[in-house]
């Protein structure tokens, strides 16, 4: 089974593939043309508007929707009773499975509101006051119950219980009484004990972690229209618009195929605009109202409901010889999910030491929900987390042994034929040429000066495949029209295009990409799971071979020979050999021109089930200066090095690096959610739920290594997500270096460094005393 | 229905416009939903992410922060306004060439606010460019290219 | 005959067993198998799983081949975000 290499070009002498050009969507972008969520406008539209539930725990008593009905302007409110209630029911959305009885009630509430921001009814109406003054109108009786918002304090056993049939999976015998623990995972291998036993130094840290949002910049945002026959059109911005077409259908009770979704440009996911919020309300709305409705979330709707990453508390162990060999590593993580099952911990126990080659290690996971939003997808879901307490103990670990912490993971490398925690062993992978690339770059023996400090930490994640269709178009001239189904989030239009380009032999200014809507193209996953550029371009790929057999069968018609006479090279038919006959290459252009004549249209397809999605390791390195007196930690100088397979269009990799590394510092630096004792959120804005701004950071610089994956005809790494994991750990090993202070706590703001600077000063004054 | 819109005159990108607004909205509410010039986008509606950049006489200002009635005989322009004719002002050219988007949402308000400081300072550093476009939040890229972007254009209009 | 293994929380539903022998030329008939012999086992292997078969990881690949010598590894599905 295993692919074979010849499947991977080997030249380095592509045309267009690993070139840096224009996106063809560059200018629409830059002069404000293109089209994002709120962008369009309908002949009739109303508005939307969502009534959320002021409290985080609630049972929802009654609920009188009369007064907002009467209201002139106002042409329809829904509430639980135009979404269907759905039984229990697992389907795969974004990070991992999501259960429909869940996602009915996420959407809009039933039996109780719980959390702050949940949706309880909404309104249409013909203008924005008339909305909300329709809101102020629904009357709702709720039974304000006790909250839970703490991870640790929701497993207690006293913990006010959000779900009453809530029965721990995973455990044996199972619990007779229900609690807050969805579920209990457990990865392991090898023997723990006398890895353990073995070990000459261990450390064992406990690491508490926030819930951190994704923080796009475009709120969420539809356009829904339904027809009096039930057809219906959705235009929304979202990561996989086949995915929101099921899970709109599914909850409306309409056939699949009778609801067509557009995707618009979308500006930003990173995993939270996987699910769906708005959009099936919006289109309960349009169907009662008989008009389209048009909605659009607020910045505070966006911090208040929907979803951020889990919010975690670990206890990381690791044990090692005095050489640097890691000989037994143990985790043992519990995620808040937010008020539905469906934490990332399973993936982040999976993940945690995905980059060490070990014999003896356990993972243990806890799925705990909270009244909190329901989490989503960010970015390698759960494993940053988990790496962060990590690749900070193996930092301590080397250092308590004397060992550069380069070296020490060099030692420990997962490599080809690592047996993984999770079951399979690694093909090849290029954890160990990311290590030697930082050892290798002058960052890594620059000089530091007083309070600078320098840290690194390694990431992985799986990266995934998936369904992907494309169908590339020949028009009479020649130009070929490529048609894909993953919305576009980081300009993998580029890469796309230029595979199509690379294949065909065609100049890259004569294809032209669209994101297919759900009735113009075959059933195509979402984007996400950083698969854009390897799944739809293995469809694009065979949807290229496909229209090139098409031509050749075409040609050999015309100069009436075997088929196998007629070969294909850059860009032109070609007859096989002199023996085939002396015939002029045939190029697209002409091939084309006679396509109507020789037996129809040029079209090639795919339609694929992409396998074979290579991991893709990182190894970041950071180094900081803290201010004593403020306890601010600068970001000096920042390196990301990552295996890309193969970089098909390098400049929107070394933005993948850059854009999750700077993420990554948000996550270590500053973000957080601030609840109040009263369970409701306190930073639901930009401005005091701060991620980096331009002048936090430097420069990022970015080294691409490419160890290509077998299973991919140009040998394409998904690259999108790992960039995220490593900052958290490499900053606070950069901070521990610099000042003598480990964190084992995110994020490391201000506050907090002031606070353990200052304990840290007055435990040195007291023990000088 | 006793609510009165209120008459406004102004100039955007160049050109005599006239429209009707309630007195609450906001120039970034009329640009978009009225004017339909939905370059200038809304991220937060609060004035902390910069996404509805424009310049009124000349400084920049978050179009979410000025009321629509307040532009009655003043100058607005906006991304739309930014090229000339075919022409791609040279902080878009920057822009594609450097690859300095990549979602694209924040784009228009980073342009017109590097735009703005241009027209102020010619020849920015680094720092300064950082600080300038302290106020718009970008998400995707990590602002690296976005600045290379900025100062190579900066350097190509020295040029020229 | 194929080594196939249970990971993660799998082997709970199956007695406690996570390593089989079984002989099974692709991946819908090593489910029908499992399923088959741990009926409580059985809806859990139609949704939210992959497999991995030598090393490479398949998912909603129901007919994917499994060789006689293979090493097949059932484990959590994987997405992204």
């Amino acid at each position: 089974m295993a692919k074979s290499a010849e499947n991977v070009s080997k030249s380095n002498d592509y045309k267009w593939v690993g070139t840096r050009q224009v996106r063809p969507d560059g200018v629409d972008k830059v002069t404000g043309r293109a089209s994002f969520g709120a962008d369009l406008y309908a002949p009739n539209m109303l508005v939307g508007k969502i009534l959320r539930s002021p409290h985080p725990h609630a049972r929802i008593v009654s609920m009188d929707i009369s007064k907002a009905e009467a209201l002139p302007g106002v042409k329809a409110v829904v509430n639980k009773d135009d979404i269907r209630d759905l039984p229990s029911e697992m389907v795969p959305a974004g990070e991992m499975m999501v259960n429909y009885r869940d996602i009915t009630r996420n959407v809009m509430a039933r039996e109780k509101a719980l959390y702050e921001g949940h949706a309880v009814a909404a309104v249409a109406a013909i203008s924005d006051s008339i909305a909300h003054k329709a809101l102020s109108l629904i009357e709702v009786k709720y039974e304000v119950l006790p909250h839970v918002i703490d991870v640790m304090d929701a497993m207690k056993p006293d913990a006010p219980l959000l779900h009453e049939d809530l029965i721990t999976t995973g455990v044996e015998p199972a619990p007779e009484k229900p609690s807050n623990i969805a579920k209990r995972v457990e990865f392991s291998q090898g023997d723990l004990e006398s890895g353990f036993a073995a070990a000459d130094v261990i450390v064992e840290r406990e690491f508490t972690t926030q819930p951190v949002h994704q923080g796009y910049i475009e709120p969420h945002a539809c356009l829904a229209n339904v027809a009096k026959d039930g057809k219906a059109e959705l235009w929304c911005t979202t990561q996989g618009h086949f995915v929101a077409r099921g899970h709109c259908a599914k909850l409306l009770g309409m056939d699949i195929s009778k609801l067509r979704v557009t995707a618009s440009e979308i500006g930003g996911g990173f995993g939270g605009k996987t699910v769906v919020y708005l959009e099936p309300v919006a289109l309960a709305l349009s169907r009662k109202a008989g008009q389209p409705v048009k909605m659009v979330m607020t910045r505070e709707e966006v911090f208040r409901a929907s979803g951020p990453t889990s919010g975690a508390h670990m206890r990381i162990k690791i044990g090692a010889t005095k050489d640097g060999r890691i000989t037994a590593a143990d985790a043992l993580l519990h995620y808040q999910a937010g008020a539905f099952p469906g934490s990332p911990v399973q993936l982040g126990c999976m993940c945690a030491f995905a980059p060490y080659d070990l014999e003896n290690v356990r993972a243990v996971g806890y799925d705990v929900v909270v009244n909190r939003p329901k989490v989503a997808a960010y970015r390698a879901p759960g494993a940053p987390i988990a790496e962060y307490g990590v690749e900070c103990v193996v930092d301590e670990l080397a250092k308590k042994l004397g060992i550069d912490p380069l070296e020490m993971r060099l030692l420990n490398a997962a490599k080809e034929g690592t047996q993984t925690v999770y079951g399979p062993k690694f093909g090849p992978v290029g954890l160990i040429e990311t290590l030697e690339a930082a050892r290798e770059h002058p960052h890594y023996r620059a000089p530091l000066g007083e309070n600078q400090g320098r840290g690194i930490a390694s990431g992985f994640w799986f990266n995934i495949g998936g369904e992907s269709c494309a169908t590339l178009n020949l028009s009479e001239d020649g130009s070929a029209h490529l048609v894909v189904g993953t919305p576009d989030i980081g300009g993998s239009r580029a890469s796309l295009c230029q595979m199509a380009a690379e294949e065909l032999g065609l100049d890259l200014d004569k294809v032209h990409p669209i994101i297919g809507d759900t009735a113009s193209l075959g059933y195509t996953f979402l984007t996400g799971g950083s698969r854009a550029t390897f799944a739809t371009g293995m469809a694009v790929i065979e949807a290229a071979r496909d229209v090139i057999d098409k031509m050749r069968e075409r040609v050999a018609k015309i100069w009436d020979i075997p088929l196998d006479a007629v070969v294909w090279e850059h860009g032109y038919a070609r007859p096989a050999s002199s023996n085939a006959g002396a015939f002029e290459p045939m190029s697209i252009a002409e091939i084309a021109a006679m396509a109507n004549k020789t037996g129809g249209p040029l079209v090639g397809n795919a339609a694929i089930n992409a396998q074979g999605a290579g991991p893709s390791f990182g190894t970041h390195i950071v180094d900081v200066q803290v201010d004593t007196e403020t306890g601010r930690v600068e970001i000096l100088r920042y390196t990301a090095i990552q295996d890309a397979g193969k970089a098909v269009h390098p400049c929107f990799v070394e933005g993948q690096m850059q854009g999750g590394a700077v993420q990554g510092i948000g996550w270590a630096l500053n973000e957080e959610y601030v609840y109040g004792e009263d369970g409701k959120l306190q930073n639901a804005g930009f401005l005091d739920y701060r991620i980096p701004v331009c002048s936090d950071v430097p420069m990022i610089d970015t080294v691409i290594v490419e160890v290509p994956n077998p299973s991919h005809p140009y040998g394409v790494r998904g690259v999108g997500e790992t960039p995220i994991i490593p900052p958290m750990a490499a900053i606070a090993n950069a901070i521990e270096q610099a000042i003598g202070i480990r964190f084992n706590a995110l994020p490391m703001s201000p506050p907090k460094v002031l606070a353990a600077i200052e304990a840290s000063n007055s435990a040195v004054a007291d023990a000088a005393e | 229905m006793s609510k009165t819109k209120l008459h406004v005159a102004t100039t955007i990108n160049g050109d005599s416009i006239e429209f009707l607004c309630e007195p609450q909205q906001t120039l970034l509410d009329v640009l978009r939903d009225e004017l339909h010039l939905t370059g200038s986008k809304e991220g937060c509606a609060s004035g902390d992410c910069g996404a509805c950049s424009v310049i009124l006489d000349g400084r920049l200002v978050c179009a979410c922060l000025v009321l629509a009635v307040e532009t009655n005989g003043h100058n607005v322009e906006t991304i739309e306004g930014l090229a000339d004719g075919d022409d791609l002002h040279p902080l878009q050219q920057k822009f594609l060439e450097h690859s300095a988007l990549q979602c694209g949402i924040c784009t228009p308000g980073i342009l017109i606010a590097a735009k703005a400081l241009l027209d102020i300072d010619p020849d920015p550093t680094e720092t300064r460019v950082r600080y300038w476009l302290a106020g718009n939040l970008c998400r995707c890229t990590g602002y690296d290219k976005i600045v290379r972007a900025v100062l190579d254009a900066a350097a190509e209009m020295r040029a020229n | 005959m194929a080594r196939v293994v249970l990971n993660g929380n799998l082997k709970q539903l199956s007695g406690g067993r996570s390593e089989f022998e079984l002989d099974v030329k692709d991946v819908r008939q090593l489910f029908a198998q499992l399923g088959e012999r741990y009926p409580e086992l059985a809806p859990h292997l139609e949704e939210g799983i992959a497999v991995a078969i030598d090393g490479e990881i398949f998912q909603d690949a129901l007919f994917a081949t499994i060789g006689p010598d293979s090493e097949v590894h059932v484990i959590p599905k994987i997405a992204g975000g």
